[in-house]
C-alpha cells in the first residue's frame, strides 16, 4: 500500500514539474519564470523526500536542505535584481 | 500497520496538493494569481510529504529523528518571503493584472498615465 501511495505521489510531482517547465518556457515576463523556478525547486525537494521514503534511507535529507537554502537565496537575488536593476547598489 | 496507513495518507495528500499548486501556476491568467498556487498549495504539499518522510523513517529506520522538520521549518519560513519579494518585483515592473485594466494578463505593461497605476520605487 505504501509503495502504491509513493508511486502515485511521484507521478503527481512529475506532472507538477512538467507544468512548471511549461510555465518556465511560455512565461510572458521574467517574473513568471522566477515563480516557476521557485515552484520547481520546491517540487524537487518533494521528489527527493519521496525517493527517501521509497528507499527507506536518510541520505536524501541533506540534498533537500541544500536545495532549499540555495533556491531561496537565488530567488531573493533574482527578485531584487528585477526590482532594482542591480543587485549591489 | 497504522504508521503505514498514516504515511500513505500523508504522501497522497502531499502529491495531490503539489499537483494542484503547479496546475494553478500553469493555468491562472495573471502573475499575481499565479503566485497563489505555489505559495500556498505547494508549500502545504511539501510539508505533508516531509512529515510523511519523518514518520516513515522513524518507524522503519534506526530510531527516532526529526531532521526533516528542519527542511519543513525552513520552507515555511522562506516561502512567504519569496512570494512577497516576487510580488513586489511584479508591481515595480508594472505587470498588468486581470482585475486592473482590460488586459489578459499576458505580461502587458501598464502605461504610466493610467489612473491607479503604481509609481515605481525610488531607487
Amino acid at each position: 500500500m505504501m509503495d502504491a501511495a509513493v508511486y502515485f505521489a511521484m507521478s503527481c510531482v512529475s506532472v507538477a514539474m512538467a507544468l512548471n517547465v511549461y510555465r518556465l518556457v511560455i512565461g510572458p515576463d521574467a517574473v513568471d519564470r522566477l515563480v516557476a523556478l521557485d515552484t520547481l525547486y520546491i517540487n524537487a525537494i518533494v521528489m527527493l523526500m519521496l525517493v527517501g521514503i521509497q528507499f527507506n534511507t536518510l541520505i536524501f535529507f541533506e540534498p533537500a536542505l541544500l536545495i532549499a537554502m540555495m533556491g531561496f537565496v537565488g530567488t531573493v537575488t533574482v527578485a531584487k535584481y528585477l526590482r532594482r536593476g542591480s543587485i549591489i547598489e | 500497520m497504522s504508521a503505514e496507513i498514516a504515511v500513505s495518507v500523508l504522501v497522497v495528500i502531499g502529491g495531490v496538493f503539489t499537483l494542484i499548486g503547479s496546475f494553478g501556476l500553469a493555468r491562472l491568467p495573471d502573475v499575481y494569481m499565479r503566485l497563489h498556487g505555489p505559495t500556498k498549495a505547494t508549500t502545504l504539499g511539501a510539508g505533508a510529504t516531509i512529515v510523511a518522510s519523518m514518520v516513515a523513517l522513524t518507524v522503519g529506520g534506526e530510531g527516532w529523528h526529526a531532521q526533516e522538520l528542519l527542511v519543513a521549518l525552513f520552507l515555511f519560513l522562506t516561502a512567504p518571503v519569496s512570494a512577497h519579494l516576487i510580488s513586489r518585483a511584479a508591481l515595480v515592473r508594472k505587470l498588468d493584472s486581470v482585475t486592473h485594466g482590460d488586459s489578459t494578463g499576458n505580461g502587458h505593461r501598464r502605461p504610466d498615465d493610467e489612473p491607479g497605476a503604481d509609481q515605481p520605487e525610488k531607487v
